[in-house]
């Protein structure tokens, strides 16, 4: 879609757009605190996370209750924080994916990523290191996540072009090629069968049980990842109009574009080892905020961290809340939004980002 | 500033897109690259855009080897028009051009005032101020080109190659462009072009390399280079000129005939 005429200039989609974000992802963030199996007030909530970040004393939390406060800041809070760091990294991949290989198709489980990421972390289950060392999980998870990237990058390029039919059937055959041999590595491993267990119920991808020591596995690669995307936000624009016109305005097309791979990798790592395989959130969150604010990667990527955030939160929300008791799988409720989703772009596209 | 290929070669695998050109293209003037579709004009603007590297021989800015130039300080110098300017992306015109700013602003600068300066003179002398918020999505051939043409001036660059820049525009955007690019050249810039309509470069160039096969035939005024003998060895045509208005000749193309 090119809507007739002018678009939000950069200005007011960044004065308009990112705050609203921020206040939305706040919102999320008290609802999804408040709401549960027990419920809180959400006054209770912002008084409580707020006595946490103002100076002791300043708010009275006498008569919030012991459990109240168990609850808020050791049950929901970690997984709150995990949801949204797991979703603004695949937000913040699929923005990079999606400018680098100049497609909106392009996502981090489209192409493979994830399911490479998801099978460096199988690995790390099976041969019993994750349980050895919290670092073996997301170590393996994002040398399973570079891995795929690299193979399925080499395999789709051709004389420097990317076509994106060969993109996404190599992506497609590698990712099932992971998945294949990530469940031969469970079949072999029914012997241990909790270990095997475990890692079928996390490959379905959620949340449940996430606990500060999650936030601090992934707030790292995230922050990293974060700083990185940044760093090469004007040279991701640049790469928008075509190789050859990034390098003759002074970008180093090769380098530039193995470290987006490796950023991207990276965020993808960090989210599939806290949280599983969670799809779409990397195709869909980018997109909807394209067609918001415009193709700019300035607004875009910081707009995609909240906006992929959000989107997370509210999802995990929803896969608490639908159904209780029982916690219906992160990856199913977002699979649920993002592929009919996914269908309606495939119907509607009609030539790369023009078509948007 | 002087751009000069020294017995330049580019091979890929065995075949040679160019070979042992040596040509100078010189500031203040519009030096033009014809021949035959392949005879390597586009390679050898390339080679002088520092895109592509010379396997052979050297190609050099005011004397210093492109090679040995960091990529930033080459896309402040010399800046390159590719003949396909189509955009995908509905970048607005004013973000388009500002992009031309990239190779002045460090890793997390916000473009300030000087860019914002840079920018605004060169979307007026491109004549695209008034399509400043508009994607360039949906621009006409022209306006796109233009727009373009902003960008690669807002680099600040006096050096300035061109692709084929009046392919599939209407023949007034050609003037307007081969225009714009003679102000430029008048004010001192360094102009070059890939073309292949050998009447607008007997119009509007003031120095002519003609190459075939990927290697140098003629170099010089169009006046002296452009004769019968030339184009018709190397276009295969026979060439009638009719005098235009203006005095100054035009030329039709015929089939050769047998003597």
């Amino acid at each position: 879609m090119t809507g007739a005429g002018r678009r939000p200039g950069v200005l007011g989609a960044a004065w308009v757009g990112l705050p609203l974000l921020a206040i939305l992802l706040a919102a999320a963030v008290v609802a999804a605190i408040s709401i549960g199996s027990t419920g809180i007030a959400w006054g209770t909530v912002v008084r409580v996370l707020g006595a946490r970040a103002l100076p002791h004393g300043w708010i009275d939390l006498r008569d919030v209750s012991e459990a109240e406060q168990v609850i808020i800041w050791l049950i929901r809070l970690p997984r709150v924080v995990v949801a949204a760091l797991v979703g603004a990294a695949l937000a913040v991949a699929g923005t990079q994916m999606q400018g680098l290989f100049r497609n909106p198709l392009a996502e981090p489980s489209v192409i493979g990523i994830s399911q490479g990421a998801a099978l460096g972390a199988v690995a790390a289950f099976v041969s019993g290191l994750a349980a050895a060392a919290v670092f073996w999980l997301p170590l393996f998870a994002f040398a399973g996540a570079l891995a795929a990237l690299v193979t399925v990058y080499t395999i789709a390029t051709s004389a420097g072009r990317t076509p994106v039919a060969t993109l996404l059937l190599a992506g497609i055959a590698l990712g099932s090629l992971a998945t294949a041999i990530a469940t031969l590595l469970i079949s072999m491993s029914v012997v241990n069968w909790q270990v095997a267990n475990e890692v079928v119920f996390w490959l379905m991808g959620g949340l449940d049980n996430r606990t500060w020591a999650h936030v601090w596995i992934c707030l790292p690669p995230v922050a990293v990842g974060a700083v990185a995307a940044r760093w090469h936000t004007r040279d991701l624009d640049l790469l928008l109009l075509g190789e050859e016109t990034a390098a003759s305005l002074g970008v180093d097309v090769e380098r530039v574009r193995r470290t987006i791979l490796a950023t991207a990798a990276l965020l993808t790592g960090a989210a599939v080892a806290v949280s599983g395989v969670i799809g779409f959130v990397g195709l869909i969150v980018p997109h909807m905020l394209r067609l918001a604010l415009g193709p700019s990667n300035r607004i875009l990527l910081p707009a995609a961290m909240l906006g992929g955030a959000f989107f997370l939160v509210v999802c995990d929300l929803l896969a608490r809340t639908i159904h209780p008791p029982t916690e219906i799988r992160l990856g199913i409720i977002t699979a649920a939004c993002g592929a009919p989703f996914f269908l309606y772009l495939l119907r509607r596209q009609r030539g790369g980002f023009g078509a948007l | 500033m002087s751009l000069r290929l020294e017995q330049a070669s580019l091979r890929i695998g065995a075949r040679h897109l160019v070979r042992d050109v040596t040509i100078e293209v010189l500031p203040a003037r519009i030096t033009a690259l014809i021949g035959p579709n392949g005879a390597g004009k586009s390679t050898a603007l390339r080679l002088l855009a520092g895109l592509w590297s010379p396997t052979g021989g050297r190609a050099s800015l005011d004397g210093t080897g492109l090679s040995r130039l960091p990529r930033r300080l080459l896309a402040r110098r010399i800046s390159f028009v590719p003949q396909e300017t189509r955009i995908d992306v509905p970048f607005t015109v004013q973000e388009l051009v500002m992009m031309g700013r990239h190779p002045h602003l460090g890793r997390f600068d916000a473009p300030g005032p000087a860019d914002a300066a840079a920018v605004a003179a060169a979307m007026s002398r491109a004549d695209v101020a008034h399509l400043t918020d508009r994607p360039v999505t949906e621009l006409s051939g022209g306006e796109r080109r233009r727009a373009v043409i902003a960008r690669s001036l807002a680099t600040g660059s006096h050096v300035i190659l061109l692709d084929e820049p009046t392919a599939n525009l209407d023949v007034d955007h050609v003037i307007e462009t081969l225009t714009l690019l003679r102000e430029l050249a008048a004010g001192g810039a360094t102009i070059a072009l890939a073309l292949h309509d050998l009447n607008i470069v007997a119009r509007w160039a003031d120095a002519v390399g003609v190459l075939d096969g990927g290697r140098l035939q003629a170099v010089g005024p169009p006046g002296a280079v452009l004769d019968d003998d030339l184009v018709a060895s190397v276009f295969g045509v026979q060439v009638e000129r009719l005098t235009a208005r203006d005095g100054r000749s035009t030329l039709v193309f015929h089939r050769r005939r047998a003597g």
